[in-house]
């Protein structure tokens, strides 16, 4: 069967018709089977047990930052084992075409597979992970009982959803765009990229990226403004410091690449002259404003995930974390300077050799700061009693192979050695080095050492040691020859080549790539098996790891309200120096808690617009024009409402903390 | 420091006063939100300004600024915007004295110069199109384009916005919601006129110019 044709254009259905299927991809049709049975599976268990109308009161519509939290991480793992599911495919075929063999993915197919590898990986996997840690964690840790905006963050999450579904979407229906994570024009402009593809990926980001920003906002205003009584701001925790440095990024870089997005769009819809080769278009202005947005958004994914550890060093070292203030200003000035190293991912473009050596040099003084930071976690393990937990293998793991990444990306950074080694494998393996080492790694830390607190029940270790070895061994394999690769010349992206001499090196790499696959499989059994020995696993205090700031200080989970009353805070670690100080719990005089409303509007709003940007891509135009008109009526039509918050009363505060206050006592009489 | 002074366990946490508190949190809550995601659309109006700064003189053998724009018309599509300011300004003035029907009424005439300065913009676009100077014509239309309607289009989404403030007002009247909404409006309307400041200056005047 031929490719589709998408020059067509019907005023019904757009550029839709029946050969838009890639069917005729045993690839495809095998994944689409496999969904397709997996999808009727979980449909119907979720019938079966009816569970539909408790997801939609409980979940669905909550404005509850701790569960807009863990649909953030469920999101992320979904598309998480849709990411790697890409990233197996590469290795395979690189694995089989390095060794003398024709492959099993044709080029067209491949490119897709790369690009959509990369964009889920960063926008919908590491993207919702961290938001989803800051959303959960950062309100509790300042005291908080929800977010500023509460109906807002319900939004940014359904935002993200509309445009993971978009990507996942552009799997089965049409194709999805083969312009590389970025897209760079002129490949991604409609004159070389006539098919669909490149406007699955610009509105699947253009509506996942307002998302973001508005999460920006809403956790920004969140710590400005509701922390905690005596909570100053050289108090807080340090997770919280790099969660407000992370979403001023995001506030300050999301925009850019809207409006780049939006330029792109014109160019294709229109036909205007932005970063087009003729009428005096430019694309290396496309280069400069991505970056200008993508350097900044590698910061806003590794800043919060510094934090996490920050946390769960000083934890379980039994110590308060070494140098605070030195660390607050390191994640200050990385923020700064994350601002002004862009162009180090095109010093190719020959901007000349002043232009190339200042951001060359900037890019090498991240590394200081970057520094301070590894130096004072070290300084934090040292003499501390240090309890190996999971969290702290992941912890260890990190240090080691970030610090790793962090130098391969020195070299990066020396203009003359970019010349060589600019868009090989080696380029690649630093990325991942410190995505992997650095992003996935504190993932997993953090989602270990906050899983009590956020379901009332701790991991099974083991599991998450087998998970923990799975990756660290799985990485170096499938690394560290891309390394070597790159030395040798191999440029990114390729599927097919000449000759054998690569063949040991992508060979490793592959079985790098199968144990991360075992790692990824350890961890869901990890959770498959802490669900069914929960009770054994049950975190009835509240604090199972002797925690030290305030999230700590109430029930596993935590009530909706989070507390009871408004901690009072006086030092750095909070919760530490209430139990120091010989804390009691307050047991009456409760009063009533100002809470908002739950409300459908975020998630059918994110509908509307998740239909208009299917409407988008393929061109039908009267659908766009309805759902756009629809979903801007909608937005007006919520505001009417006034009704939006109440009180929860103290004897129903009174119910819920007595039943805490029986589950602690029951706890003391058996120890 | 208290660090140093005994704590009482009644010293961790707050009774009363917790409320009073967090409606006030929540308040000035939203204007520094909502301030906040002004400077979030301002970076987008930068990135547009930095495009045109790049491309606008890569006429492609086609028009300049020169050849196409008409500062009369400008200057008084400006001073339609410069007025809706003033008089939006009015209308706070008028809400802070507790007088609906005057600040209904400034509303209103804020809202008729908005229109009239969207009317001058679309009799310029038009006439630009009608000679060919269209935004697929060159980069330096495109960006011209781009930048100069992005800005029409919030002042289209801000009167809107003022027809629904409008509504609301006349529903609830001058209720602590609604004077809020009206302090948001204001922020964006003003902000529209400082990036128009910004577009007539850096666009059509030094466009003249060169």
């Amino acid at each position: 069967m031929a490719a589709a044709d998408y020059s067509r254009w019907d005023p019904l259905v757009g550029k839709l018709g029946w050969d838009i299927f890639p069917f005729h991809e045993p690839v495809v049709l095998v994944t689409f089977i496999g969904v397709v049975i997996g999808g009727l599976a979980v449909l119907g268990a979720l019938t079966y047990f009816r569970l539909w109308g408790y997801l939609w009161k409980e979940w669905f519509t909550s404005i509850d930052h701790k569960k807009i939290g863990i649909m953030y991480m469920v999101l992320a793992l979904v598309m998480f084992v849709r990411g790697f599911a890409d990233a197996l495919l590469m290795r395979v075929q690189q694995a089989w075409t390095a060794s003398g063999g024709t492959g099993y993915l044709e080029p067209h197919h491949y490119d897709q597979i790369f690009t959509a590898h990369g964009m889920i990986m960063i926008f919908f996997v590491a993207m919702p992970f961290v938001t989803g840690l800051m959303n959960f964690v950062m309100p509790l840790q300042i005291g908080a009982r929800d977010v500023a905006f509460p109906f807002l963050n319900n939004f940014s999450f359904w935002l993200t959803t509309s445009g993971a579904v978009l990507v996942m979407m552009s799997l089965f229906v049409g194709e999805f765009s083969t312009a590389g994570w970025l897209a760079y024009p002129p490949l991604s402009g409609i004159q070389f990229s006539p098919s669909v593809g490149v406007d699955y990926y610009i509105w699947a980001l253009q509506i996942a990226g307002i998302g973001t920003t508005l999460s920006g906002i809403n956790l920004i205003v969140t710590i400005v403004k509701m922390r905690a009584p005596g909570m100053a701001y050289m108090k807080m925790p340090v997770f919280c410091w790099t969660t407000l440095c992370t979403n001023i990024l995001i506030v300050a870089t999301f925009p850019i690449l809207t409006a780049t997005l939006v330029l792109l769009s014109l160019d294709r819809y229109l036909g205007t002259h932005f970063f087009t080769n003729d009428l005096g278009g430019n694309p290396m202005m496309y280069v400069n404003l991505i970056w200008i947005w993508g350097h900044p958004e590698v910061y806003i994914l590794i800043l919060p995930i510094f934090g996490v550890f920050s946390e769960i060093v000083a934890t379980f070292s039994g110590k308060r974390l070494f140098g605070y203030t030195s660390m607050v200003y390191a994640t200050a000035v990385i923020m700064i300077l994350s601002y002004i190293v862009w162009l180090h991912h095109f010093f190719t473009m020959g901007a000349g050799a002043n232009v190339n050596s200042f951001f060359g040099i900037t890019t090498m003084v991240i590394s200081i700061p970057t520094g301070a930071k590894m130096f004072n976690w070290l300084f934090t393990i040292y003499k501390g009693r240090i309890r190996f937990e999971v969290p702290m293998y992941w912890t260890l793991g990190f240090m080691l192979t970030f610090v790793i990444g962090g130098m391969s990306g020195v070299m990066l950074a020396v203009p003359p050695a970019d010349y060589v080694l600019h868009n090989s494998l080696f380029l690649i393996a630093h990325f991942h080095n410190v995505i992997i080492g650095g992003v996935v790694f504190g993932v997993f830390a953090a989602m270990t050492y906050w899983f009590p607190k956020a379901f009332g029940f701790r991991l099974e270790p083991f599991w998450g040691k087998v998970s923990f070895w799975c990756w660290l061994i799985g990485f170096y394999l499938a690394f560290m020859p891309l390394y070597v690769l790159g030395l040798m010349g191999v440029t990114r992206r390729l599927s097919q080549f000449e000759g054998t001499i690569y063949s040991a090196y992508f060979v490793v790499a592959l079985a790098g790539a199968l144990f991360i696959a075992f790692g990824i499989a350890a961890f869901l059994i990890q959770i498959a098996v802490s669900i069914r020995n929960r009770e054994a696993l049950r975190d009835t205090t509240g604090d199972p790891w002797n925690g030290r700031t305030l999230e700590w200080s109430t029930s596993s989970p935590p009530p909706y309200y989070n507390f009871a009353f408004t901690p009072k805070v006086h030092r750095i670690d909070a919760w530490w120096h209430m139990k120091q100080a010989g804390y009691q719990r307050p047991l009456e005089g409760f009063e009533p808690i100002h809470m908002p409303r739950y409300t459908s509007t975020g998630i059918v709003l994110a509908g509307i617009i998740t239909v208009l940007g299917f409407a988008l891509i393929w061109h039908i135009w009267w659908l766009a024009a309805v759902t756009f008109v629809f979903s801007i009526g909608y937005g007006i039509d919520h505001t009417f409402n006034y009704d939006r918050d109440y009180y929860v009363q103290p004897d129903e505060v009174a119910g819920i903390e007595g039943d805490r206050t029986k589950l602690l006592a029951a706890e003391a009489v058996s120890k | 420091m208290s660090t140093e002074t005994v704590l009482e366990p009644q010293d961790f946490y707050v009774r009363q006063a917790a409320h009073d508190d967090g409606e006030h949190h929540h308040e000035t809550g939203t204007m520094l939100g909502f301030w906040i995601y002004l400077m979030s659309d301002c970076l987008i109006f930068g990135t547009l300004f930095a495009t045109y700064a790049v491309l606008g003189r890569n006429y492609a053998a086609g028009p300049s600024p020169a050849d196409l724009f008409e500062l009369d018309m400008i200057l008084l599509s400006t001073f339609m915007l410069l007025f809706s300011s003033i008089t939006y300004g009015f209308s706070v003035l008028r809400m802070d004295k507790g007088d609906l029907r005057g600040t209904l009424l400034w509303l209103v005439v804020t809202g008729l110069f908005g229109l009239a300065f969207l009317g001058l913009e679309i009799l310029e676009f038009s006439h630009l199109w009608h000679i060919g100077a269209t935004p697929m014509a060159s980069a330096f239309l495109s960006s011209f384009f781009t930048l100069v309607g992005t800005h029409g289009l919030h002042v289209t989404a801000g009167c809107i916005w003022l027809v629904v403030l409008l509504v609301q007002l006349g529903r609830h009247g001058l209720t602590h919601e609604n004077k809020r909404r009206m302090m948001c409006l204001s922020m964006f309307w003003h902000f529209l006129d400082l990036i128009w400041i910004g577009v007539f200056s850096f666009v059509y005047l030094a466009g003249v110019l060169v």
